[in-house]
Parts: C-alpha cells; sequence; structure tokens
C-alpha cells in the first residue's frame, strides 16, 4: 500500500519534470518567432521587467545597507573595516543580489506571469485561440518567458549597482571608511570572474523562473481554485528550485 | 497610443538602466575588468620569482606608481621551483631598460600585491618575450614578524647574559650581507 503510494508520487514527480522539460523544448522552438513580434516581447519586458523596478532597487538598496553594518560590526573586531567594500561587493555579486532578485522576480512577475497565463486558460482563451490556428505557445507563452529571461539579469545588474550604493551609504558616509581606500578595495578584490558568475546565475535563475511561471499557468486547472494553487505553486517550486540551482552553480564556480 | 508610450519609454529605460549597471560591473568594478571587448596593444615580458605571496592574475604591473600593464599568467616552473610570472606591459611603454628590477610589493598593509618596476641603466629596452633577471620575491608579513620576535627573543637573552653588544652588531651585519648576495 505505502509502496504504491510512494511509486504513485515518485511517478507524479517525474511526469511533472518530463513536463516541463517537453514544454521548454516547445518554448524554445517558438522563441525564435516571437522574437520577430517585438512589440509583444516589448510588452512583457515592461511587466517583469521595468514594473519590477521599484521593488528591485529599494530591496538592493537595503541589502545593501545592511551589508554595509553587518559587514563593519564584523570587520572591525579585526581592525580591517576597510575590506568592507570587498566584502560587500564579492557577497552581492556573487550570492545576494541574483538569488534575492530571482525570489522577488519569482514573487513579483512569476505570479502575476501564471495568473494571467491561468486565467487565460480557465476562461478558455487559449482554447479559443488554437480554434483560429493561432499557437498561443507562439503569442501569449514564449513572449513571457523570454521577457523574463531578458529582464532577470538586468534586474541583477541594477540590484546589484543599488546595493553597493547601499553598502557605500553606510560605510562611508556613517562610519566614515575613507571613501577611496572602499573603492580601491573594491576593485581590487573583485574579478571579471565573479561579475561573470553572478550574471550566470541570474541568467540560469530568469531562466528556471520564467519557465516554472508559465508552465504552472499554462498547465493550470482550468477553474479559479487551480489558478490559485498554480499560483502558489509558482512560487514555491520557483523558490525551492533558485536556492537547490545555487548551491550547485556556486559549487561549480568555486 | 498614449498608452503604448509609456510602455515604450518604461521598457527602453529599464533595458538602459540595466544595461549600464551590467557595463559598470563589467568594466569599472574589477581592476582587470576593463581588458573585455578590446584588448590593448602591448607586450609580454616574463619574471621569475622566488614567492609570489598573494600575487593575482590582473594584479596591476606599475613603474613609479603608474599603471604601466597587468599580470597574465603565473605558472609554476617545477625545475627550479619558481614562481614565473607573465605580464603585459602597454605597447606605449616600450622603452623600459632590459636590467630593470622587478618586485612584489603590496598597497597599504592588508592591501592587494602588485609589480613594481624600477628601472636599469641599459640601453636596450624590453620586448615581447624578455626575461626580467633581477626579482624581488613578496615580502610576507607573517615571515617579518616571525624575524622580528626571534631577534628580540635572542637579543634579550644574550642581554641577560651580558652580551649585548655583540648581538647587536651581528643582527645588522647579517641582514645587508643577504640583502647583497640577493642582488
Amino acid at each position: 500500500m505505502s509502496n504504491g503510494v510512494r511509486s504513485n508520487y515518485v511517478l507524479d514527480s517525474l511526469v511533472r519534470l518530463g513536463s516541463v522539460l517537453l514544454f521548454l523544448l516547445r518554448i524554445l522552438g517558438q522563441c525564435l518567432p516571437a522574437l520577430a513580434r517585438p512589440a509583444l516581447l516589448m510588452k512583457q519586458i515592461y511587466n517583469s521587467g521595468a514594473r519590477s523596478l521599484i521593488i528591485i532597487m529599494l530591496s538592493g538598496l537595503f541589502v545593501g545597507m545592511v551589508l554595509g553594518l553587518q559587514g563593519y560590526d564584523l570587520l572591525e573586531r579585526f581592525g580591517s573595516e576597510q575590506a568592507l567594500g570587498s566584502a560587500a561587493a564579492l557577497g552581492l555579486l556573487r550570492e545576494l543580489a541574483p538569488v534575492i532578485t530571482a525570489l522577488l522576480f519569482a514573487g513579483r512577475a512569476g505570479t502575476s506571469l501564471t495568473s494571467e497565463i491561468g486565467l487565460m486558460r480557465a476562461t478558455d482563451q487559449l482554447t479559443a485561440m488554437e480554434i483560429m490556428a493561432v499557437d498561443p505557445l507562439r503569442y501569449v507563452v514564449a513572449p513571457r518567458f523570454l521577457g523574463g529571461l531578458i529582464a532577470m539579469p538586468l534586474l541583477t545588474a541594477i540590484f546589484n549597482v543599488i546595493g553597493l550604493y547601499g553598502a557605500h551609504l553606510v560605510g562611508v558616509q556613517l562610519m566614515g571608511i575613507d571613501r577611496g581606500v572602499f573603492w580601491s578595495q573594491t576593485q581590487g578584490s573583485v574579478d571579471l570572474h565573479d561579475v561573470k558568475e553572478g550574471l550566470v546565475k541570474s541568467v540560469v535563475f530568469g531562466l528556471a523562473c520564467s519557465l516554472i511561471a508559465v508552465h504552472e499557468g499554462y498547465h493550470a486547472e482550468p477553474t479559479a481554485e487551480g489558478v490559485g494553487l498554480a499560483t502558489t505553486r509558482t512560487v514555491v517550486a520557483s523558490s525551492v528550485l533558485i536556492l537547490l540551482l545555487d548551491y550547485a552553480l556556486t559549487a561549480q564556480f568555486l | 497610443m498614449r498608452a503604448n508610450r509609456t510602455l515604450e519609454i518604461g521598457t527602453g529605460m529599464f533595458v538602459l538602466l540595466g544595461f549600464a549597471a551590467l557595463l559598470f560591473l563589467t568594466t569599472q568594478l574589477p581592476a582587470s575588468g576593463a581588458k573585455l571587448g578590446r584588448v590593448k596593444p602591448g607586450y609580454n615580458v616574463t619574471a621569475e620569482f622566488d614567492d609570489i605571496g598573494g600575487l593575482k592574475v590582473g594584479s596591476p604591473v606599475t613603474m613609479a606608481g603608474v599603471h604601466i600593464g597587468q599580470v597574465t599568467r603565473i605558472r609554476f616552473d617545477p625545475q627550479d621551483y619558481k614562481a614565473v610570472v607573465t605580464m603585459r606591459l602597454d605597447a606605449q611603454y616600450n622603452q623600459i631598460p632590459e636590467d630593470s628590477f622587478a618586485s612584489i610589493q603590496t598597497e597599504g598593509l592588508l592591501g592587494g600585491k602588485y609589480v613594481g618596476l624600477s628601472p636599469g641603466g641599459l640601453d636596450t629596452y624590453l620586448k615581447d618575450g624578455s626575461r626580467i633577471d633581477q626579482t624581488q620575491s613578496a615580502i610576507v608579513l607573517e615571515n617579518i614578524i616571525n624575524k622580528l620576535f626571534a631577534g628580540y627573543a635572542s637579543k634579550n637573552g644574550e642581554q641577560a647574559a651580558g652580551s649585548a653588544a655583540p648581538a647587536d652588531q651581528r643582527k645588522p651585519a647579517g641582514n645587508s650581507g643577504k640583502a647583497e648576495s640577493r642582488r
């Protein structure tokens, strides 16, 4: 009995994984045609990118400021508070900016993607498109997926810069570290490799978040409850996957 | 139409901001980042060091404190047990004497390491593939502290035994002799 339940569960997970991957392949097949319609893509970049800007900038500022405070407190014990710049920059570039941006993105943009597509499914808009021989994958799903994929690295870069400014604000303005020392230490310790690590992470997270969001929306139960459940699943699955992928990518890069 | 316009402006600003941030991160933040995209004309020279301390690929090479190039490669020579550092110097600095002296120095007390070149006196200049023969290794802070403490301890011990003067004289003589032999 319990064995049956377990194998059912394993089978279900396998089915879901396979369905997500197949969905990815189908979207990728529609990506080039979707690029031919820049207006649709632009609308999605606006929706998931530009409209997430405020929350990303605000979070980035405060994450950077907290990093400045905590880092200063810790480094001061060893008398090396000048290293605050490099500590904050490396922490932001490698870990905090990609991960927090992705988590915020999953909550802010991923949910809206899922509920939007889910609602289209529930109100038979997707079916109507199919009847009119309009491929919803090409006109609805692919632009949203690409929009998320493009928006994420840009949001992460903005998060990084604002976060650094936050750390600078606390370290230099509040705590009185020398401005030149702060930046020269930062520049001395940050390598292009670190920037690349953050960039690769953000692209991977962007792919994962967008894929999960559009997949859950597209395959949502066509009911009010189903759309709600799909939205919840998007947040949970994205968050867990982000942290999991983060570990794997960090292990790769170190 | 009007809504469409705000959308376009918003998207454009977002993408512009994102790429500006990305550009800042890749070119301004890492000291070695400016090389991305365009490769500055330059030439490679090598130098062998006994100990490179914390020198890294991308560390600056300076002369009289001015940035003239950077470290592009560090490898270990298993024959001599030395570190071979390859540096790329900017092409505009093509009149550096061949017998120049390379030393690994530290920015501040705990800062990063860099290679400092001091000019020699020859009329022949460094060119692509040249080797700088005269080098001085990184000064490892721990070693100095160890020496200092060892010297202090032995001096104290000998003072207690009543023979402070010979110990005082022996110490600097030994030091300068060592420096001489290294050059």
